[in-house]
């Protein structure tokens, strides 16, 4: 350990001084929420000194270090949401060169520079690149997310699973709430009141739960209702910027394909 | 009588669990957490969650599993409440599967188990390689579903200050400040529940997240509450460097069939085959680190002379790895950019997990009465060492069968109720928090608080980790003072009134400087090597000055803590020496209680202390000797 870090440090000073590499970032600045505050966006550049291995959190974490703009003017440090640092969490999103993707696991070596760092575009900034997402949370409810469990006492094992079942499930279950599939969809934005693509995968993931699935029509419901799966315009956009590799279009479809059935079950019986 | 109300702070596994438990039984609760709780560091555990249902014939059961983690662990344990968590094990395990994690399957439909480090029985369920966030998922659903029920009110992105404890010494509610708009708040509750995890951060760059600074039981230690084990903190053996972090690559990655190794000679050296046949790459997590510190450091036989050695899967079938272990390859992939199926992956051992944490009893109660932990910030289920999987079921034990019920059974059975304490007590604690975020405000020195944080990881990384010294660990603590001493010179690098993250880490920062004291004079004053805490200068397991919980009691801002001795509870399994270089040593596959005659002879020599060099026989045939290691400082 110890000789791990002041070894790989003291390396990676030398090869940086010999180098003298520095990381030019573009980070987009804001101090308070709210439209009336758009006029105080503003861009800020910084200098970085260049090591091995580097991400944007270690960026962002050297300008906390020493909070002074590439022009050498002292300026606060810049605020962000990150947490596990290992894409898991999914609290560090934001746009990287113009891409929505976890900062952390946006490695320097692999950006062109100068980086451009922006918050999220279609969620109300609190300040700098921290962007309020809870409404992520409030689709989650809105589509049961849940398997609704008779209670947390001991009954004994589950239902049985098919492993292959199992397989096409857990991927769905890797979602971590990170937004990005809703940064890229052009029919979500803050006017919208579309759910999103990740509300959408999650209520095909709890259908596909055996217990889950005695309470399905409450899930297809809310995906017939306002802000659901109509307002998913096919652009396939969500796909492709999930960091998770979730099928997030085969799980429209399948929806499309449960709530059509549903509507169509429910107009005969009604 | 109105529902009681119980105030849970922090949103990973164990505060999860209490919070569904509490609410399930008719208690209001409110939950704090400075992230939304589905971005919690329970998120990071990777390989599974042990419980002895035994689907493989292979003879498993609880006792096994508690003879087992009492031996892992050193025999610091308490062993009442690893025997009841080892007892629910498999209900918990069923609990999770109800509520929908997608743990992985056998053909037959079965839950399927693997191996961990420590024991010789199939016993870990897992969800590919991200069961920690898969469980975090159920639990969050569940809370969420409560949550629309109005049963729970989260305040997510709010910082746990202190706890507001009346002239009674009883804890009826916390301080909280909102990460926003930095508003200080007071809040009742007819009792309190900590699960607000581990303390990494105080190493600096560990596996932990950045939320991990235990800053919340360093709040409540300077309150009065006890800490207790401080200085047991498990370096896991294998993660990968880097900048910001250290990645955890999960021990699950041993568990099917990865083999660690390095160059010796011109040829491939599995090493820990070869020191520890019986359990090979399966060996518990102190073991298996020391072993590749002492390679490196001592041996200098890291992969290029560097401090790494190979954690090899490339032999196995890229199927499999993609099903079990998908989770973890891919963090190698995007951390590293080589594919651990064709080339061997590199690794050092990184900080991982705190033993110790608040002191409790039984029921999960800390010292100060209605004030109760669980999770990584209780101390209460790992002794020295934690086996790998065993805190998954830690937190969520707690939570569901301890924190939560004792919490709503304490609530109901007190004479008075939060709501008819005095409106003085609360704004007492609130004045104490307005005043220290005020001076806060006001700090414009020159010591930047993250450039002192660093100092402060390095030296505690430096000489608090995997081998102690007594010289090294009183500098230590004199650099730890030094930088107390120019924290009082901090400057707050923002000068906002809103959501000033940086003035939330220089507060995080003092209390983390009064927890790594408490890690690092733990560790200078208990002579002995047990677990993770191992000092050549004193290389056996003294149990006879040692078989005790270290309780730190805080006695002044500056002041070093007053440091003092509990005995343990051994009433199940009688303490034996530690080895894993055979299987005869643990209990196995025997019943708990019915030792064999060479356990029994070993467990009679270990009771007189005369037992030679436990250390070395526990498993560091190796191990570096004081002047050796000394010169490679």
């Amino acid at each position: 350990m110890a000789v791990s870090t002041d070894g790989g440090n003291a390396a990676a000073n030398s090869a940086a001084t010999k180098a003298n590499k520095v990381i030019t970032l573009r980070i987009q600045r804001q101090d308070t929420p709210g439209d009336d505050d758009k006029a105080n966006r503003r861009w800020e550049e910084f200098s970085i000194p260049w090591k091995t291995g580097m991400n944007i959190i270690s960026c962002l974490m050297a300008i906390q270090r020493n909070p002074v703009t590439a022009d050498g003017k002292p300026t606060d440090a810049v605020v962000w949401e990150s947490n596990c640092l290992e894409e898991v969490c999914g609290a560090c999103t934001m746009i990287i060169n113009g891409k929505v993707r976890q900062a952390c696991s946006a490695l320097v070596d692999r950006l062109e520079q100068p980086i451009s760092i922006e918050p999220l575009s279609s969620f109300p900034v609190v300040r700098d690149l921290i962007v309020d997402r809870s409404r992520i949370f409030q689709a989650f409810k809105k589509v049961h997310a849940w398997v609704p469990v008779d209670g947390s006492y001991d009954l004994g094992p589950g239902p049985k699973m098919d492993e292959s079942v199992r397989q096409k499930s857990y991927i769905l279950s890797t979602c971590m709430a990170c937004c990005a599939c809703m940064e890229a969809c052009p029919n979500f934005n803050e006017a919208s009141p579309f759910i999103g693509p990740a509300a959408i995968n999650q209520a095909r993931l709890h259908n596909s739960h055996p217990t889950g699935a005695m309470h399905r029509e409450d899930r297809l419901e809310a995906l017939l209702g306002e802000g659901g799966i109509a307002y998913c315009g096919n652009d396939q956009n969500c796909v492709r910027v999930c960091p998770k590799g979730i099928p997030l279009t085969e799980s429209i479809a399948e929806m499309n394909r449960q709530v059509n059935l549903y509507a169509l079950k429910s107009l005969f019986t009604k | 009588m109105a529902s009681p109300k119980v105030i849970v702070v922090g949103g990973g596994l164990a505060g999860l669990a209490a919070t569904i438990k509490i609410s399930e039984l008719g208690g209001d609760v409110e939950l704090f957490s400075i992230v939304p709780v589905r971005r919690s560091h329970s998120v990071c555990a990777q390989g599974g969650i042990n419980a002895a249902v035994n689907t493989k014939g292979e003879g498993d059961s609880p006792e096994i599993h508690f003879d087992d983690t009492i031996y892992g662990g050193d025999f610091l344990a308490n062993q009442t409440p690893v025997k009841d968590m080892c007892e629910r094990g498999p209900g918990i395990v069923f609990l999770l599967d109800r509520m929908g994690v997608m743990f992985n399957r056998t053909p037959e439909g079965n839950l399927d188990f693997r191996r961990f480090g420590g024991t010789l029985h199939h016993r870990t369920a897992y969800a590919g390689a991200t069961t920690g966030q898969q469980l975090l998922y159920a639990l969050d659903e569940q809370v969420r579903r409560q949550e629309v029920e109005g049963k729970v009110t989260k305040y997510e992105n709010w910082e746990f200050l202190s706890a507001v404890i009346d002239d009674d010494g009883v804890c009826r509610g916390i301080i909280a400040q909102d990460m926003r708009s930095m508003e200080i708040k007071a809040f009742r509750g007819d009792a309190v529940i900590l699960a607000t995890g581990g303390p990494g951060l105080i190493f600096g760059r560990s596996t932990n997240s950045m939320i991990n600074t235990g800053t919340a039981a360093s709040g409540v230690y300077q309150q009065g509450a006890f800490y207790a084990n401080g200085e047991f903190i498990q370096v896991h053996p294998t993660a990968i460097p880097g900048e910001d972090k250290l990645r955890l690559m999960s021990e699950s990655i041993r568990g099917e069939g990865g083999r660690v190794w390095t160059y010796k000679d011109g040829k491939p050296w599995y090493f820990l085959e070869e020191m520890y046949p019986a359990y090979g790459n399966l060996v518990p997590r102190d073991i298996a680190t020391r072993a590749i510190f002492d390679i490196c450091v001592r041996q200098k036989l890291g992969v290029d002379g560097q401090n790494q050695v190979y954690l090899d899967v490339s032999h196995l079938d890229p199927h499999m790895l993609e099903v079990k272990l998908g989770g973890v390859m891919d963090i190698y992939r995007k951390f590293v950019g080589d594919d651990p199926v064709k080339v061997p992956m590199r690794i050092f051992p990184a900080v991982h997990y705190s033993m110790g944490g608040l002191w409790t009893d039984f029921d999960e109660m800390t010292n100060i009465p209605g004030l109760f932990a669980s999770g990584e910030v209780d101390y209460q289920y790992h002794g020295a060492n934690r086996l790998g999987a065993n805190s998954l079921l830690s937190c969520i034990h707690g939570g569901l069968y301890l924190a939560g019920p004792n919490a709503i059974e304490y609530a109901k059975n007190s004479a008075k109720s939060a709501g008819a304490v005095g409106e003085g007590v609360f704004q007492r604690e609130l004045a104490r928090q307005t005043d220290i975020y005020n001076q806060l405000v006001q700090a414009k020195g020159k010591e930047n608080p993250y450039s002192l944080w660093l100092e402060m990881g390095a030296i505690m990384t430096d000489n608090v980790t995997v081998v102690r010294y007594n010289d090294r660990l009183r500098e230590t603590d004199e650099v730890l003072q030094g930088l107390m001493e120019r924290y009082k010179n901090v400057g707050v690098p923002d000068s906002s009134g809103w959501n000033n993250s940086s003035l939330f880490f220089t507060r995080q920062l003092w209390n983390m400087l009064v927890l790594a004291r408490i890690v690092t004079l733990g560790a200078l004053q208990r002579d002995e090597s047990r677990g993770a805490h191992y000092k050549p200068d004193f290389p056996e397991r003294d149990d006879e000055r040692f078989l005790k919980t270290t309780l730190a009691r805080f006695v002044g801002p500056t002041a070093a803590p007053e440091l003092t001795y509990e005995e343990v509870d051994t009433q199940y399994i009688k303490p034996r020496p530690r080895r894993y270089d055979v299987a005869g040593a643990s209990a196995g596959s025997e019943p708990a209680k019915q030792p064999t005659e060479g356990q029994q002879a070993a467990a009679s020599i270990a009771g007189n202390g005369k037992v030679e060099d436990v250390m070395r026989a526990a498993g560091t045939p190796a191990a570096p000797s004081a002047q050796s290691t000394k010169k490679h400082r």
